[in-house]
């Protein structure tokens, strides 16, 4: 188990330098002088003797591998720099403060999918062609094709504007301070039910088509006809001989959407003004705040990396046929 | 060949989706004709206009019909999802290829790619290159492209996997044909069908990343008309004018829906053992 572990650690060793590597890349390599960016974000204009000065401040004039790698020194270090907005806080803690809230969003978008998609793939697996099975079908393909910033905005209006029951931007109500414990608890579920609805919608569409095919896949299995034969009750075929063994691939394909999840928080924070890694993204973006980027980039890809890492781990837990048996090709 | 005309016309699902498709990509070819107005026309006596007999769909905060700047919208839409897969399949069935065929250390070194590409979520990625370029729809284009090849990658390295053991590649390479003639003339045939399945199903992928990052003004910039900056500037009369906010999204729905329909009818009729691998429609981030 441990040797299993270790392995899967020791090949993600080069997808880590590769995840700095591209984070640099993609930044550096883009047409763009930083410096000129910094220089333009300023109200004053900037006279080139300053603009000397940010490019030495920067090492810009430095060959690209050794602003590579002396970024890599400090990011070893957990320095990430400085954003380049007018507050110059240091980019570590501006993350610091948003990733609980992405990390806690996208936690609880995945416990609510996976505790419907269970349900609805069994069901529709075990009732297949049923008018169940069709109506989630139907479902399914509109949850794959609903454009998410599309459901937000008709929420808002439905929920927001016309019926006034939900909040529709932020964490927190302006009159936070003044509620009671139990009121601001409440106030903080409400402003988050709309962006959860709309994140989860989508990935419980996906979850709910896997656990289908993969429950069909199990029952259609020779151990199944003999629990029957022997005379198990149907609940207990299912629910216990064939459930274990579909929820199986799950586990992997929960850490392979993350990925997905996580990127989806771009467009439901800005949406909802939610202060999560996402939004944080989108500001940079349009300020051009390359530090921010960069360790944005590294941050998340490092976080997805660990979470498929945990994923593989987890899935030989429930699985001894992968540890012992076939290696990952 | 007959066998899968029949078997697609046969799926009703499937046949619904590809005249739909048909029917958008003749509006969006011929939007400037039948567009009722001028797309960047605004006019300051009809801004924000409730959908009415001249103007079907309602105008927005300039006064410009709505309807016809979705047409043109169209014409954006479509055109990304076709370049942009064309973009995504070619890298991914040059590095898919070259894995599945010569195995070994560039077969690791592709892979480990398609691994790191995997760790990045799709819109950080995108957003990070987006903040640096010129938008255009070129770019929007080039960097979908360049951000979606994994899965077709991944599918073509299976494929070749599987085929290069079979007979006819064998003798090919016992008669002295090169390399470069075998996978081109006798592998890569034999292993599109899911890469076509694929394209397909990329095209809606694309769409919706494409009006995704619109939608977030970082994709293709005003004045050219888009279903996913049309619902940017919804965003911003929510409180006041719900049709900017209604149909581009329900265009956007309409037309993956449609692709993904026929997709999925392809993915049947090319091959019924297809349709018991685990193949789900993926989204676009």
């Amino acid at each position: 188990m441990l040797a299993y572990a270790l392995r899967r650690l020791l090949l993600a060793l080069p997808l880590l330098i590769g995840i700095t590597f591209l984070s640099f890349a993609v930044i550096h390599l883009a047409p763009g002088d930083p410096a000129a960016v910094i220089a333009g974000s300023g109200e004053q204009p900037i006279t080139p003797e300053i603009y000397k000065q940010l490019v030495e401040i920067y090492g810009l004039d430095q060959p690209l591998y050794v602003q590579y790698l002396s970024w890599l020194g400090r990011l070893a270090r957990l320095d990430l720099g400085h954003s380049f907005a007018p507050h110059g806080r240091p980019v570590l803690s501006m993350i610091a403060e948003r990733l609980p809230i992405t990390l806690l969003l996208n936690i609880v978008e995945m416990l609510i999918i996976v505790a419907l998609a269970v349900p609805i793939g069994v069901l529709s697996a075990t009732r297949q062609y049923s008018t169940f099975d069709k109506i989630t079908t139907i479902f399914v393909f509109l949850g794959f094709a609903t454009p998410d910033f599309w459901l937000a905005l008709l929420l808002m209006i439905l929920f927001g504007v016309q019926l006034g029951w939900l909040p529709i931007s932020g964490l927190r109500s302006m009159n936070w301070e003044y509620l009671s414990f139990w009121r601001q608890q409440l106030d903080f579920l409400g402003h988050l039910a709309l962006p959860i609805l709309v994140a989860t919608f989508g990935g419980l569409a996906g979850f709910s088509r896997y656990m289908r095919q993969s429950m069909l896949e199990v029952i259609r299995q020779d151990y199944i006809q003999s629990a029957r034969a022997k005379g198990l009750a149907e609940r207990v075929v299912v629910g216990k001989h064939a459930l274990r063994n579909a929820m199986l691939p799950i586990v992997t394909i929960l850490g392979l959407s993350l990925p997905g999840l996580i990127g989806g928080s771009v467009i439901v924070e800005s949406i909802f003004a939610i202060p999560g890694m996402g939004q944080l993204m989108v500001q940079a973006a349009f300020e051009r705040d390359y530090p921010v980027l960069m360790g944005n980039l590294v941050i998340v890809s490092t976080l997805t990396l660990l979470a498929n890492l945990a994923a593989d781990v987890a899935y030989s837990l429930v699985d001894p046929r992968i540890r012992v048996g076939r290696r990952r090709r | 060949m007959r066998a899968f005309w029949t078997a697609l016309a046969r799926n009703r699902l499937a046949l619904v989706g590809g005249v739909v498709v048909a029917c958008l990509a003749l509006l969006a070819i011929l939007a400037p004709l039948i567009a009722p107005w001028d797309p960047n026309r605004p006019d300051v006596n009809k801004i924000l206009d409730r959908p009415s007999r001249a103007h079907i769909l309602g105008t927005d905060q300039l006064g410009r019909d709505v309807l016809s700047r979705m047409l043109f919208g169209a014409r954006v839409s479509l055109a990304v999802g076709f370049v942009s897969v064309g973009i995504a399949a070619f890298i991914g069935i040059t590095l898919g290829s070259s894995a599945g065929y010569n195995g070994g250390a560039t077969d690791a070194v592709i892979m480990r790619l398609v691994d790191l590409m995997l760790v990045f979520p799709r819109f950080f990625l995108l957003l990070a290159v987006l903040a640096f370029l010129k938008p255009s729809i070129w770019t929007i284009m080039a960097v979908i492209g360049l951000t979606g090849w994994m899965g077709v990658a991944r599918l073509v390295r299976a494929e070749f996997l599987a085929l290069k053991e079979r007979e006819f590649v064998v003798w090919s390479q016992s008669i002295g044909a090169s390399g470069f003639r075998i996978v081109w003339r006798h592998i890569l045939p034999n292993a599109m069908a899911p890469v076509l399945v694929a394209m397909t199903l990329g095209i809606p992928a694309a769409i919706l990343t494409e009006s995704g990052l619109s939608f977030l003004g970082l994709g293709v910039q005003p004045p050219h008309a888009t279903w996913g900056n049309i619902l940017n500037e919804g965003k911003d009369a929510i409180e006041l004018a719900w049709w900017l906010s209604l149909y581009p999204g329900l265009a956007i729905l309409v037309t993956v829906l449609s692709y993904n329909l026929l997709g999925e009818g392809i993915r049947d009729a090319l091959d019924p053992r297809l349709r018991q691998s685990r193949g789900v429609v993926s989204r676009g981030r």
